[in-house]
């Protein structure tokens, strides 16, 4: 059962909150137990139609013709939709907050990319027309040459799965094949450590398989606007990709949800709300399109695949001195949220432990796959998962206990993280240590006697000098096996974007509503410039100090009115959270 | 579009599905109804049958007759079938039992059908109706390697098969992933009578071992007129993979099945516990 | 296509709906006579969220034919409570938190419901072999079980 220590970080805690702490029943549960509750299919409607989308059985292969002749007159069919018919056929989920480039369309067009890709959808009087229907859609297909391994699909002469990016790689800020990190000098510490070990994980994909499954019900309403009954968790971000694809303004659109049937992540990518509002609006009735079971599973976006490569040079006492990762995001055959989770991925690097040099090179392939999306912790859990099961592998190769391993090489408060932002709050010395002692795990009196609170900061708060690649330009295609050939100095708190974004009237680090940022065309890199100069920076403790002091405000250069800005933070305020 | 008869009589069902090729005799409806449900059955006519013969059990002799009709919850009310109660409990929760019979089990494709292994392990007969005829036995191992190739035609009105003479010396197990329930890995039925001390003409089946259900010839043949000693139990598990051929699918791989079939055959030999 | 017309008893309440050949319990509650308590969450058999109580066995409505209900008496999760006042069952898992997103919380019920029927008090694994065919996603079978424990032991908990 739940119990609360509340003899840890004690001063840190109030016990006199109005709800945080105490039992209080769900304001749900009583339209749960009594089966009130309205999820997006309990609502009834007069003369409703049914949509079915026909499915690719290919997972690549051009689209040669398309006869929807027969399904058209089949009994009970109303409509039948191509990718023609789409007003905006060609999206990516992201495009609200400028990230990414379109690249996915709602019905196939030219070809499909993956086995399962939606191409022509059927609206009929009943659910059992619009099945019959779909079986008299005749579609000509001619399979091309496929490719479903992350790091074929990166080789050069593989198959190009989505043309809007041909080398089969996510492109960061329409330049970068991957996100880098990189903090001290892993090399080096390499070539010091007594023990080096490398590992390779693989992850498979994961279903979110919620009971619920995907759908939405949209119907006319008055004065030119649609109700739009919606399973999605985020709802607005469901209006805005809706409004987009079917392109009207988004007060047009009437989105009623929130209550879930379970998600976990796999109903922010808006699988049905375009097609039934756009079948809303050429029929003038009401539309219902619903993912059965079958669909859910294959067709459902997963939890992407990763494929992760760990490798870490310990010293012989058990401190690690480096780790480097590399890894590799399954996007499959459209971007959705994977180009956010390696971010996440790269954010999360090299887990919860100090490590003085850490690097990492975090890729998104596409593969003919069905497209990956968010899933409890996307981009992290994997990572997580592979960095443990190292750890004990770390820890036996070092003779020592995993939990003392562990409790050794724990970040602790004011300990600088490759991100450069100083931890705060870690705790997870303190986890280690309960948790040992609710398994009746043996500890150390010394191990016993470490607190998070204590042993930080210091020189362990300080930033490295860094390694970084040619021209301080990393991670460019050209350069992705290219050896380091400059350094940072130590307390170098930001490498320069090559390209500033602009957020204008930001004052206090917060944008006015309607500004959204937004980067400016890529300026060519001038021959002569020297391509890399540290930006002005001034520490807020000496680097020399002796004792832990609150970590530096985050970095903004006082002098410049632009407020530099990257994709965590761009992120955090489209999913709710500004980490500042 | 699709179509529903009700039949008053098994005969008059018969009569529907042996002439018209796109007749489905619904049972419980956990099989024909998914197919429904998604699309891949579109046309072509529903037959359900009301008559309560097709529901009956005979059960107070030494040979037992179910209609294909009968529930796994009816089995599961009855003391009488107490032997086959693990194997009945082993399909799915209590609503798919109200619903799923015997006669609909005998259709289910691998990984399902564990009820079908019990049968088979009892040596039972299906009693087929073709047409307005009378119904004609037919061996439960000869139907299902018939089965998926359509060489079987007829109704399956109802299965027989002789009560085992202790109860005791009949086992069902099934193995899976999920607890309490999850569908087959594997599963497992063996009557072992036992004259003297010793197996005398032993019956084993298995389920998810082969694209129907399956009798395993090997283990039956190490095992007839022996001791179940330890000699005999390595003997079995050594011919136990004798005739398999397991899929892979979404709940094991043909490599992981072939790995712990022995085991768990030799676990059930020995009596011990999954 | 000719409906066909289907009568049976929905909770207490005679209720008569033209159905299709074809059509599904779950499809005629839903859609037909507007009890969205039955939820469809697979078409198979897997999940148990469609379950309601056919003559007071449990059973599935997506593999159920409407028109083999003729004359049947349906019940569902939402004739549960007794007008105004919650059936033990509900108010257990009320108290036990036993309702995450809700959406297994019927189907739920229902197996729990039937179980009580037939036996009032149950053992730990008497509940857990008649939520079996139920799936919670949430994974919240915990609080489920001891709250299924809690109402056996609650007086009026075998009201039908």
């Amino acid at each position: 059962m739940l119990e609360m220590r509340k003899d840890i970080f004690a001063d840190e805690r109030d016990d006199n909150l109005n709800v945080i702490g105490k039992g209080l029943q769900r304001q749900d549960a009583p339209g749960h137990v009594t089966g009130r509750t309205r999820y997006f299919d309990d609502h009834a409607f007069e003369g409703m139609l049914h949509l079915k989308v026909v499915r690719s059985p290919h997972a690549h292969a051009r689209i040669r013709s398309i006869d929807i002749s027969a399904a058209e007159r089949a009994p009970g069919v109303k409509r039948v939709l191509r990718g023609a018919d789409v007003p905006v056929n060609k999206n990516t989920l992201l495009s609200l907050i400028n990230f990414g480039k379109d690249d996915e369309p709602t019905l196939a067009v030219d070809k499909v990319r993956y086995k399962g890709e939606p191409v022509v959808a059927i609206l009929a009087d009943s659910e059992a027309q619009a099945l019959a229907a779909r079986k008299l859609v005749r579609i000509d297909y001619e399979p091309l040459p496929t490719v479903f391994d992350v790091e074929e699909a990166l080789k050069p002469g593989a198959p190009v799965v989505n043309e809007t990016y041909p080398g089969n790689y996510f492109e960061y800020h329409e330049r970068f094949d991957h996100q880098k990190l990189r903090f001290g000098d892993v090399e080096r510490a390499f070539s010091g450590a007594d023990i080096v070990m490398e590992h390779r994980y693989q992850m498979s994909p994961i279903e979110h398989a919620p009971t619920e499954t995907n759908g939405t019900i949209a119907a006319p309403e008055q004065n030119g606007r649609f109700v739009v009954h919606s399973c999605a968790q985020g709802l607005f971000f469901a209006l805005g990709t809706t409004a987009k694809i079917v392109d009207v303004e988004s007060n047009r659109l009437h989105f009623i949800g929130g209550t879930v049937g379970g998600g976990f992540g796999g109903k922010v990518d808006s699988l049905t709300e375009p097609l039934a509002v756009l079948g809303a609006m050429l029929t003038g009735k009401p539309v219902r399109f619903v993912l059965d079971r079958e669909e859910e599973m294959l067709y459902g976006s997963p939890r992407g695949a990763e494929r992760i490569y760990i490798k870490d040079g310990v010293m012989r006492d058990g401190r690690i001195v480096a780790r480097y990762i590399r890894s590799y995001f399954d996007a499959g055959a459209y971007t959705r949220l994977s180009s956010y989770a390696a971010i996440k991925c790269t954010a999360h690097v090299p887990g919860p432990y100090w490590i003085p040099n850490v690097a990492s090179d975090i890729y998104v392939a596409y593969t003919n796959r069905c497209p990956s999306t968010a899933m409890r912790g996307f981009g992290v859990t994997a990572v997580d998962f592979a960095l443990e099961v190292q750890m004990d592998r770390l820890a036996e190769a070092a003779s020592m206990d995993p939990m003392e391993f562990r409790i050794l090489n724990a970040y602790r408060d004011g300990d600088m993280k490759p991100h450069r932002r100083a931890a705060k709050n870690t705790a997870l010395v303190e986890c280690v240590q309960v948790a040992a002692e609710k398994a009746n795990w043996p500890l150390s009196e010394q191990a016993k006697r470490q607190s998070s609170l204590t042993g930080g900061a210091g020189e362990r708060g300080q930033i490295p000098a860094t390694t970084v690649d040619t021209k301080g330009q990393i991670g460019r295609p050209e350069t992705r096996t290219g050896t380091a050939t400059q350094t940072l100095p130590a307390g170098t708190a930001r490498i320069p974007l090559s390209k500033q974004p602009v957020m204008e009237g930001a004052r206090d680090g917060r944008a006015a509503p309607t500004q959204v940022p937004r980067y400016e065309p890529a300026r060519p890199a001038a021959a002569a410039t020297p391509a890399y100069a540290p930006p002005p920076y001034q520490p807020a403790s000496p680097p020399a100090a002796p004792s832990y002091q609150p970590a530096p405000p985050p970095v903004s250069a006082p002098a410049s009115p632009a407020q530099t800005q990257h994709g965590a933070v761009r992120f955090s305020s489209v999913f709710g959270t500004r980490r500042r | 579009m699709l179509g529903v008869r009700s039949c008053a009589t098994i005969a008059e069902a018969a009569g529907i599905l042996s002439g018209d090729r796109q007749a489905v005799l619904l049972g419980g409806g956990t099989l024909v109804m998914r197919d429904v449900n998604e699309g891949r059955l579109t046309e072509g006519t529903l037959v359900r049958i009301t008559d309560p013969a097709f529901r009956q059990m005979s059960t107070g002799g030494p040979r037992i007759e179910l209609g294909a009709g009968v529930t796994m919850a009816q089995v599961l009310a009855s003391r009488e079938l107490a032997f086959l109660h693990p194997a009945a409990r082993a399909i799915g929760g209590p609503a798919i039992r109200t619903m799923a019979t015997v006669g609909g089990n005998l259709f289910a494709a691998a990984p399902y059908g564990d009820f079908t292994v019990a049968l088979l392990a009892l040596d039972a007969q299906i009693v087929l109706q073709a047409g307005y005829g009378t119904g004609r036995g037919v061996p439960l191992e000869e139907f299902l390697a018939g089965r998926d190739r359509g060489s079987v035609s007829g109704l399956v009105a109802g299965v027989q098969f002789s009560r085992p003479a202790n109860p005791g010396e009949f086992h069902f197990r099934k193995v899976s992933r999920v607890k309490p329930k999850g569908i087959s890995v594997l599963s497992i039925a063996a009557h072992l009578p036992l004259q003297g001390g010793r197996v005398a003409q032993p019956r084993i089946a298995y389920g998810a071992m082969a694209p129907t259900p399956i009798r395993a010839r090997g283990v039956e043949r190490v095992l007839d007129g022996k001791a179940l000693d330890a000699a005999a139990i390595q003997a079995a598990r050594q011919a136990a993979l004798e005739g398999c051929r397991p899929a892979t699918d979404a709940i094991a791989s043909e490599w992981y099945r072939r790995e712990v079939l022995p085991i768990h055959l030799g676990r059930l030999l020995a009596g011990e516990p999954r | 296509m000719a409906k066909i017309p289907v009568q049976f008893r929905l909770n207490g309440s005679d209720r008569a709906a033209f159905v299709d050949a074809q059509e599904t319990l779950l499809n005629t509650l839903r859609r037909g006579l507007g009890d969205f308590s039955p939820k469809y969450g697979c078409g198979q058999g897997t999940c148990g969220v469609c379950s309601v109580l056919v003559d007071g066995e449990p059973q599935l409505s997506c593999l159920t034919l409407s028109v083999a209900c003729e004359g049947r008496h349906v019940e569902t999760a939402a004739g549960l409570a007794d007008g105004p006042n919650l059936h033990p069952l509900q108010a257990a898992f009320m108290d036990h938190f036993a309702a995450q997103c809700g959406f297994c919380t019927p189907g739920m019920l229902t197996a729990a419901r039937a179980l009580l029927a037939k036996n009032p008090s149950p053992s730990r694994d008497d509940v857990i072999e008649a939520i079996s065919g139920n799936i919670c996603r949430c994974t919240g079978y915990e609080p489920i079980v001891a709250a299924i424990l809690a109402a056996a032991s609650a007086p009026g908990a075998r009201r039908a």
